[in-house]
């Protein structure tokens, strides 16, 4: 009898911890998504940002021995990237959406290029912080070893969003999202504030790569990212380019991934690649939901390309 | 939504003469040099990359030359490859010419070839010509649906049609995953799960004595029809209106959901038949290797052709190439599959980049005192 209560609450722990673990980049990439777009662009190429994060962090870890290294050098490569896509975009004929599918190709290509060697071997991870040491349970000790990134991002959250809102660059990346031309009016260089919301964007998704290839699933191999870097788009869109709603948008998705393997776990395997679909499904569902052809949805930039 | 420009206003302005004599270029002359000239600087930054990779540029490009098009066995590789970035290059095009960025090939492909598959089955004792109709029709049905479901969300619901075909894509891989691990799988097939064999005998056959199969056909045959329809027709024109300025386009009567619709139907209809091909002339069943990045090749290619249907038959051959060339580098410079991908990157990138040299380019002063300032003063 003790062991079913155990496993009831042990599961529900699992799926908490499992929307965390796989949540993790999703909320970096929905946060660097989000701060790009309340600039006025779409990065549609974070995804491989966050592959190429992934790769860099990996390598450098492998061969320094140190993770937050290689977290920084990944970091540094989201920097790179984010910036090719913020200077291209900078004329107003080059279209965003074709250049962020572009530098997508372009920075997974490279990547799996220069991530061969990097298959075999296996880096030092990151660390991760026990909170599960009151249970005796290992489902649950293992569902709330939680990853010192996770709440890095977590702190991220609420930074982001006081910026947005209070400080006066946060201010200056709204002007230049809701209307370029109200900023440009005010003295306010958009095409740089756009740069640098799109670096550091880039940035945060690259971390997030980082963290796909040193924690969980933790190597790095060709298959390792499953379009979280597409997806952060349609979920900043869910989120209301709100990096709080990021944040509970973030978990929602993680626990939607992982659906699929965590009903397997517990002996449901009819729907597997169904459940696998699940995020997908439901960023599709919500925004045929929340969207509108008559009117522009609440929270969206004015300078949005719909 | 997309930068295309649709008319060229400087041509129709009577102050810039069209002349020797210093002045403005033909619209088609400039596409040609500025994407001409694209492709050079991207085999620079090509070589830079390998160069910094360590290995000779010059030997490379000599290896992409000999596996894409060296003898007659690279070309027949490289027009099979093409067959299907023919057609997943149209699904990228058709939308774009009514202003939509469409990257829903994959799925389209996909689910092409799952229906042509399922379709095959059925039809595995009936006549050959029927069995490969009935395939072939369904892929372009099933296709059409898929992409044109993009298009529906997009004018009547709003929803971005990139991100929602984005994510159709994935749901397509999804399915026939689910599928083919599931109900539709052929038990006899233990390593590489795939549906029943749709029978040899209604397999495609191949072009004259060659290897290249009548997918390839297809694919020309679908580029020049659609070519005729996008510059000869009138729904063409209608493209380019709404593709130009949808406000206007739908104060001048023309129905603006339908031209969407339809342009979503056209290029996902293409696609589907790419993946159908994939079934009905390669593969004899449906299973993973559908999802080989057909699609994502073909936006490269539309964006190439300037979204052109005539100007993908180049395009999608010289893309070809450089995937049919991946093999032998890889045999040759022990280079991973992975460069195929960098090459087409960073080609992309630079026609999109190239787009910013439209309308700066003119014809040099040939001579001095017949210049446009002259002109104009006059």
């Amino acid at each position: 009898m003790a062991e079913t209560d155990v496993g009831f609450w042990g599961v529900v722990i699992a799926v908490l911890g499992g929307a965390i673990r796989v949540g993790t980049p999703f909320l970096f990439v929905s946060l660097g998504e989000c701060l790009t777009e309340r600039s006025g662009r779409i990065n549609l190429g974070l995804e491989g940002n966050l592959i190429m994060g992934a790769m860099a962090g990996y390598a450098v870890s492998y061969y320094s021995q140190s993770p937050w290294l290689g977290v920084a050098v990944a970091g540094g490569t989201g920097l790179l990237l984010g910036a090719i896509h913020a200077l291209l975009c900078q004329h107003p004929r080059v279209n965003h959406i074709a250049v962020g599918i572009a530098l997508m190709i372009f920075a997974t290509g490279v990547a799996f290029f220069l991530g061969k060697p990097f298959i075999q071997p296996s880096a030092p991870q990151l660390p991760s912080i026990g909170l599960g040491g009151w249970s005796d349970s290992p489902v649950v000790r293992a569902a709330l070893d939680i990853n010192a990134l996770f709440f890095l991002g977590l702190l991220l959250v609420p930074a982001l969003h006081w910026f947005l809102k209070y400080a006066r660059w946060g201010l200056m990346v709204r002007v230049a999202g809701e209307n370029a031309n109200a900023a440009l009016a005010l003295g306010y260089k958009v095409k740089q504030i756009r740069l640098l919301a799109t670096m550091f964007g880039g940035m945060l998704a690259s971390i997030g790569g980082a963290y796909l290839s040193l924690y969980y699933p933790g190597s790095w191999n060709e298959g390792l990212s499953s379009g979280q870097g597409l997806m952060a788009v349609a979920l900043v869109i869910f989120a209301r380019w709100n990096p709080i709603y990021c944040l509970w948008a973030s978990l929602l998705f993680g626990g939607a991934a992982a659906l699929g393997p965590s009903l397997q776990s517990i002996g449901i395997s009819w729907g597997y690649f169904l459940f696998n679909a699940a995020p997908y499904v439901l960023t599709l569902g919500i925004m045929i939901a929340t969207s509108s052809a008559k009117q522009t949805l609440a929270g969206m930039p004015g300078e949005f390309v719909k | 939504m997309t930068d295309q420009r649709k008319f060229n206003y400087r041509t129709l302005s009577s102050d810039e003469p069209d002349n020797l004599f210093g002045g403005a270029m033909p619209k088609a002359l400039e596409a040609v040099l500025i994407t001409a000239g694209a492709l050079l600087i991207s085999v620079l930054l090509v070589a830079v990359f390998f160069l910094s990779a360590g290995h000779q540029p010059v030997e490379v490009f000599h290896t992409i030359y000999r596996g894409a098009f060296g003898s007659w066995f690279s070309w027949q590789n490289t027009l099979v490859r093409a067959a299907p970035l023919l057609l997943t290059a149209l699904c990228t095009a058709i939308p774009a010419r009514a202003g939509l960025i469409v990257i829903g090939g994959e799925g389209a492909v996909v689910l092409g070839g799952l229906c042509a598959a399922v379709t095959g089955f059925q039809f595995l004792g009936a006549p050959p010509l029927l069995a490969m109709t009935a395939m072939l029709v369904s892929g372009c049905i099933a296709g059409g649906l898929w992409i044109g479901l993009s298009g529906f969300l997009r004018h009547y619901r709003g929803v971005n049609e990139t991100i929602s075909s984005l994510l159709l894509n994935y749901i397509a891989i999804a399915v026939l995953s689910f599928l083919v691990f599931g109900i539709l799988r052929d038990p006899a097939t233990l390593n590489k799960p795939s549906t029943h064999s749709i029978g040899a005998g209604n397999m495609l056959g191949t072009l004259g004595e060659s290897s290249v199969h009548w997918g390839f056909g297809f694919g020309i045959l679908f580029c020049v029809l659609l070519w005729f329809l996008c510059k000869r027709m009138t729904f063409g024109y209608e493209l380019a209106l709404v593709g130009g300025n949808p406000r206007a386009a739908r104060l001048a009567g023309i129905p603006v959901g339908r031209v969407i619709l339809v342009s979503c139907l056209l290029g996902g209809a293409a696609a589907g038949l790419a993946g159908a091909i994939e079934v009905v002339a390669v593969h004899g069943r449906a299973n993973a290797s559908l999802a080989a990045g057909y699609g994502y090749a073909g936006i490269l290619v539309a964006f190439l052709a300037r979204h052109n249907p005539l100007a993908i038959v180049p395009f999608a051959i010289l893309l070809g190439g450089i995937q049919a060339s991946g093999g032998l580098l890889q045999r040759a410079h022990d280079l991973p599959d992975a460069t195929v991908a960098v090459i087409q990157g960073l080609i992309f990138l630079v026609i999109l980049a190239s787009e910013m040299m439209y309308g700066k380019l003119r014809f040099p002063r040939l001579m001095p005192f017949r210049s446009n300032t002259t002109l104009k003063a006059t």
